[in-house]
């Protein structure tokens, strides 16, 4: 039993909550962009913690349910319709066999999460079903969503159909302020060019993916042109000798030489990932202190999410 | 030894300066501490060639927390013993059909190809990272004789199971991927099988000899050309 892919739009992957404790044999984590989104998503359909679900990058994905289940859609507003019917999002829904799922072009925000009830039913590598389409790892086959793949899932006849209230519901925006850990290489950078990062905009480039997101902008200068390979760690900022800031992200290379001005709270980043090109980056600086204070707030504000139920 | 703030969740330590033998052996010695000390609260280690890059659970600990316990351990480690790892044989292949630019670097640093398999070969190397790709291990230091710069464009398509030098390191690709190394043979040892346990023949720490084999052999041992 499963959901067909008819068209898988421009990029849609199998993903779970990423794949942990592999750095030392060269794979990196994968997982969603926007862990709350995708967390959500699991939430509202009852799904264990880290259940797989499909990222849809930019929308354009068409399912047909070989199945019958729930299902539900969270993160970027993508107009969302079962056989041509529109339905809302972060909401779970149900679907019978024979229906057609099918998802637009996000209107803002970038990526969304669509997820199944008990989710996807995908065999693990390394611990995780994070597909990373570099490493040929995860997923179906280690690639992004092909026509006519069949993404299996179980059939379900009961579940809440529980939604999250609009008032709850994040708001997307065309600009992201991402708050940055300095404290990390920042010796190799004076403070003019600290200052001119610090207090300048970027602009998404189009050269941004899941391995990291690169911004134009004013060019930063470092005195060093690399350093001795080193690990990289989730949200660090590398700055490559034409100045122009690369975020580095969940597919990121494990290990690299260039020298880097900061490392992008995780939760910013998650911001960063939902912004298309052309999209608005600022950067503030804060202490490791406050990050791991807003951690543990944003944490907080998750759990305390409620959902209500819908009457039919 | 220096210790960083490297993010919200993340530090890095600092074991030296340069590439050598010692300086590896305590990023060894350091990761097996660290992993001991830290339990639950660590996630993840990149140890590479002179650092290691810690990542915890910022929900169960903080950087306070994990900075004392990591400084803790180092101060009890003992001076690193640099003989940590096994020693891997890896067959290889030379021959230009194997390695197309095995010629060329003979015509560059004046030596004959026969000398420069004798040298390749007869030098043991330390794995001292692994990243790039998985399985893609960093091997050090070749010989300064037979040091190469990376390509000026690098190749879109080098094959899996080549071997390779970039300045004064080597390598071994673990799958068909883009790259700038010169190539100078071919190992028919698979360097990453995700079903094979372990799915590596190296970790870091360990030292690899390369032992030049003939075609045939190197086609009965699965390679491919």
């Amino acid at each position: 039993m499963s959901l067909r892919v008819i068209q898988p739009g421009i990029l849609s992957l199998l993903q779970d909550s990423g794949r942990m404790g592999q750095h030392r044999i060269g794979l990196t984590n994968g997982g969603p962009l926007d862990p709350d989104a995708f967390n959500t998503c699991n939430r509202l359909l009852g799904n264990s913690p880290g259940s797989t679900a499909i990222e849809v990058s930019f929308g354009g994905l068409q399912l047909e349910s070989e199945v019958d289940t729930f299902i539900c859609l969270t993160g970027a507003v993508m107009n969302l319709r079962i056989n041509n019917i529109e339905q809302p999002r972060w909401e779970v829904l149900q679907i019978k066999a024979g229906d057609s799922i099918n998802l637009e072009f996000a209107e803002r925000g970038c990526r969304a999460y669509l997820g199944v009830a008990g989710g996807f039913q995908i065999t693990p590598s390394f611990g995780s079903t994070a597909t990373v389409v570099r490493e040929h790892i995860g997923g179906l086959n280690g690639e992004k969503l092909g026509a006519g793949d069949a993404l299996p899932c179980a059939e379900v006849r009961e579940r809440e159909r529980l939604y999250l209230n609009e008032t709850q519901q994040p708001r997307y925006q065309d600009t992201a302020t991402v708050r940055v850990i300095p404290g990390y290489q920042q010796h190799n950078f004076d403070r003019y060019q600290q200052r001119r990062f610090f207090s300048h905009g970027f602009t998404v480039s189009d050269r941004c993916d899941r391995m990291g997101y690169r911004l134009e902008g004013p060019a930063i200068e470092c005195d060093i042109e690399g350093i001795l390979s080193e690990g990289i760690c989730f949200g660090a900022i590398q700055i490559p000798a034409d100045g122009q800031p690369i975020v580095l992200l969940n597919d990121r290379q494990t290990i690299g030489g260039y020298p880097k001005i900061g490392s992008a709270l995780s939760l910013d980043c998650a911001h960063l990932a939902q912004l298309r090109p052309g999209g608005d980056v600022h950067f503030a600086a804060i202490t490791p202190h406050a990050a791991h204070n807003a951690l543990h707030l944003a944490q907080s504000f998750q759990q305390r999410l409620t959902f209500k139920e819908r009457r039919q | 030894m220096e210790l960083h703030n490297a993010g919200e969740n993340a530090l890095m330590l600092y074991l030296g300066t340069e590439t050598s033998p010692g300086v590896s052996a305590r990023v060894q010695a350091a990761a097996s501490a660290v992993e001991a000390i830290l339990g639950e609260d660590l996630i993840d280690l990149v140890p590479s060639y002179a650092s290691l890059l810690i990542i915890y659970n910022a929900y169960t600990t903080d950087h306070m927390s994990v900075s004392h316990r990591v400084w803790a351990c180092l101060e009890q480690l003992s001076e690193a013993v640099e003989n940590g790892g096994t020693t891997v044989v890896l067959p290889t292949y030379y021959h230009p059909e194997a390695g197309e630019d095995l010629e060329h670097l003979a015509d560059s640093t004046g030596l004959s190809t026969d000398e420069i398999i004798n040298i390749h070969s007869g030098t043991d190397y330390r794995v001292y990272a692994i990243g790039f790709a998985p399985g893609f291990a960093y091997l050090g230091q070749v010989d300064e004789r037979i040091a190469a710069p990376r390509l000026a464009t690098p190749r879109l398509k080098v094959p899996r199971g080549a071997v390779a030098i970039a300045d004064r390191q080597t390598a071994v690709y673990p799958a068909v991927s883009p790259g700038g190394w010169n190539l100078i043979g071919r190992c028919p040892q698979r360097m990453f099988d995700p079903t094979a346990t372990p799915t590596m023949p190296v970790s870091v720490g360990d030292r690899v000899r390369f032992e030049p084999i003939e075609r045939a052999r190197f086609l009965a041992l699965g390679g491919e050309l």
